[in-house]
């Protein structure tokens, strides 16, 4: 059991990318170092060699120098003296028949008489009371009268040095090898650790656990910043849960009470209606009630497609300032009858692109809000008539387009809550409405690339719909 | 009215036939695109309601198809996309009202009402509109009820107006809307019925006989006498 589970977390520290990318570019480095060494390998030995060659041919001057002036006998003693020094070359002078006058080669590895020029033999060494092969390189002139003389140079000590070029290069990419892969393994385990960290840290979100996080190791390496993001993005998705929880929640409150209603109203309607106009005021009644649901339901797919946004094609060039006197005027009669005034301050056209269908709505939930909410408020103070001011007005780079209003207001603390779904204040519970207005106003703010503010208007209400303004392109 | 439906649901095709049926409206259904384009291609019928969302030939198409073979009956699309810009997609392939799902049957029948109307009357411009006593006369823009003239805000002009031209016949506040103001949404309180009653006030205060009368469940209507 233990070795399979080693195994299995060995491969998967195999797989890793760390480990994989470590083994790369151990790989290239390796190929690297062993084409390094081959050439200096070989250029060192070219070297040596090169070297023996020239003492040898050095040495034969020096000897054909010393025939030149007396002869065979000079140059055979003058062998017999070099050939008592310590580390000396190797030297045969033979006459023509092949006998060895001279020299210090006991024997040669070839038949017949040495021939003229430069070549590799062996020759045979006495190494612990046995004769030994030993390689050497060699140079052979033929002298008149038919004898040879050889001078040569044992090589085995380049060859010694060479085995130690060779085998030092192999250990030290042996060791090059083994200290990468240790690396390779412990970055990979490093990596490992931590992304397994992670994967757990998100199946227990994915279990529905919303509130882990993963864990931030403050070195500001690609691995924190990874988690950073998947923070941000946990932290974002938790509040668009919360929000479509909110919003479900909501939904099924404000959507079950109307069909309670409508429920209620047939029940009771099959139970006590007597006539067929008790049945037909009943069945008003749940019509009533139905489209007071398609209404709701229309509300809240818009404020969906809003949202969601894509769908909006660029709109039109508009004027602001006429929306804004149209829909006043649409409800000029309903202001006036619930006593109030609706003053428009929009005086200059202000161009922006839109939909005109939108932001009339917008408007009108505005206005629709603002008639609902102050109507009833009893003013004591007969001067400052209960009156309800649109206005549209350039700011710099924004176009406010604002509905005031004297009613009660909005708390300070509700403000923020009124724009979303559904939200209905306390106070407002029992009067109609689908608590969806302004929250759909917001979307379509939010559609134009504006925002929706609720702001004190001591006393009373402003909401403000800020547009940016058109650019000239 | 000769009308043609063209709607793949089974349940909503089979109530919305034998409600035009109850009416007296004689009404043929066809359950997919290319069914419904042969029976709306020889032209006999007065209005075509076409489903958005049908199977083998897309509602916008057929009718984009139709008026490419220069058949101009009245079409109106139904259909669950209630957004400005699907409204304005079915407006410009050529239909010639655009109701959005769920709607009240009464809605659908008064639309139905007047596009088979403007189907049958010469599209000649009048330009005075009369209703018993009543009086419009467009290009003065002058109201008079028995002879006294009636002082109208522009806007109650236009709604009068629009009253007038389809006098007899039942319009919806959505359709006032639509007509009178040029906006789709739908209102959430009782705005038109503050305008109706305002002009109704205008109009109709001080005469026995009303002319505006208010259809429960369904809109307005401007006519001589109530049903």
């Amino acid at each position: 059991m233990q070795d399979i589970h080693f195994v299995k977390r060995l491969g998967r520290l195999f797989r890793t990318t760390a480990f994989k990318l470590a083994i790369g570019i151990l790989l290239i480095f390796t190929i690297f170092a062993i084409t390094i060494l081959v050439y200096v390998g070989f250029s060192a030995q070219r070297l040596l060699d090169e070297q023996v060659s020239v003492t040898v041919s050095e040495e034969i001057k020096g000897l054909l120098g010393q025939y030149n002036i007396g002869g065979v006998v000079r140059l055979v003693r003058q062998i017999e003296r070099r050939s008592q020094q310590p580390g000396s070359s190797l030297y045969l002078v033979t006459s023509a028949s092949g006998e060895t006058l001279a020299g210090n080669i006991m024997s040669v590895e070839s038949e017949g008489l040495l021939e003229a020029g430069t070549y590799e033999l062996f020759y045979r060494v006495i190494e612990d009371g046995e004769p030994r092969p030993h390689r050497a390189l060699v140079e052979t002139v033929i002298l008149p009268g038919g004898f040879r003389l050889m001078v040569g140079r044992d090589l085995a000590e380049t060859a010694r040095f060479r085995a130690v070029i060779w085998r030092t290069g192999g250990w030290s990419i042996l060791f090059v090898l083994a200290l990468a892969v240790t690396g390779g393994v412990f970055v990979a385990r490093r990596v490992l650790t931590r992304i397994d960290q992670m994967t757990e840290t998100t199946r227990l979100i994915m279990a529905g656990d919303f509130s882990g996080r993963l864990t931030v190791s403050g070195t500001d390496d690609e691995l924190d910043r990874l988690a950073q993001s998947l923070n941000t993005m946990l932290e974002r998705i938790q509040e668009l849960m919360k929000g479509l929880k909110e919003v479900s929640d909501n939904i099924a409150h404000d959507l079950k009470t109307p069909l309670t209603r409508l429920r209620n109203s047939a029940e009771e309607a099959l139970r006590n209606s007597r006539s067929v106009d008790d049945l037909r005021l009943a069945l008003d009644h749940v019509i009533d009630e139905a489209d007071g649901l398609i209404k709701l339901f229309n509300a809240l797919l818009m404020i969906a497609r809003a949202e969601a946004g894509g769908a909006f094609d660029r709109g039109d060039n508009l004027d602001l300032s006429a929306i804004a006197h149209d829909v006043a005027e649409l409800y000029e009669p309903l202001a006036d009858e619930a006593g109030m005034k609706l003053i428009v301050k929009a005086n200059a056209p202000i161009e922006i692109r839109g939909s005109r269908e939108l932001l009339g709505q917008a408007l009108a939930n505005l206005i629709d809000n603002a008639i609902k909410y102050s109507a009833s408020r009893e003013q004591e103070d007969t001067h400052q008539k209960n009156e309800i001011t649109v206005a549209v007005e350039r700011k710099n780079d924004v176009i406010e387009l604002s509905v005031a209003d004297r009613g009660p207001g909005i708390a300070e603390e509700d403000r923020g809550r009124v724009l979303d779904r559904f939200v209905r204040l306390e106070t407002s519970r029992t009067r109609p409405g689908s608590g969806l207005g302004l929250s759909l106003a917001a979307a379509i703010a939010r559609l134009h690339n504006g925002t929706l503010k609720l702001e004190d208007h001591a006393p009373g209400l402003r909401v403000v719909l800020s547009l940016p303004v058109m650019s000239k392109t | 009215m000769k009308l043609l439906l063209i709607e793949d649901d089974a349940s909503a095709a089979a109530y919305l036939v034998k409600a035009f049926r109850e009416l007296g409206h004689s009404i043929d259904h066809a359950s997919d695109g290319l069914d419904g384009y042969a029976m709306a291609a020889d032209g006999r019928y007065d209005v075509l309601i076409v489903d958005r969302m049908i199977p083998r030939m897309d509602g916008l198409a057929l009718i984009r198809a139709l008026r490419e073979q220069a058949i101009e009956t009245p079409a109106l699309i139904l259909s669950a996309l209630g957004q400005v810009d699907d409204r304005v997609k079915g407006l410009r392939a050529g239909a010639d009202d655009y109701l959005p799902k769920p709607y009240a049957f009464s809605e659908l029948l008064a639309r139905v009402e007047i596009l088979s109307r403007r189907a049958r009357i010469a599209p000649t411009e009048e330009t005075t509109f009369r209703v018993a006593d009543l009086e419009l006369d467009r290009l003065s823009h002058r109201v008079t009820r028995a002879g006294v003239e009636i002082d109208l805000q522009p806007r109650e002009f236009r709604l009068l107006e629009y009253l007038m031209r389809h006098a007899g016949q039942v319009v919806t506040r959505t359709m006032l809307l639509e007509h009178v103001w040029d906006y789709h949404f739908d209102p959430q309180t009782n705005v038109i019925d503050v305008h109706v009653s305002r002009l109704r006030a205008k109009i109709d205060k001080n005469h026995t006989v009303q002319l505006i009368h208010t259809i429960r469940g369904a809109g307005y209507t401007l006519r001589e006498t109530s049903r």
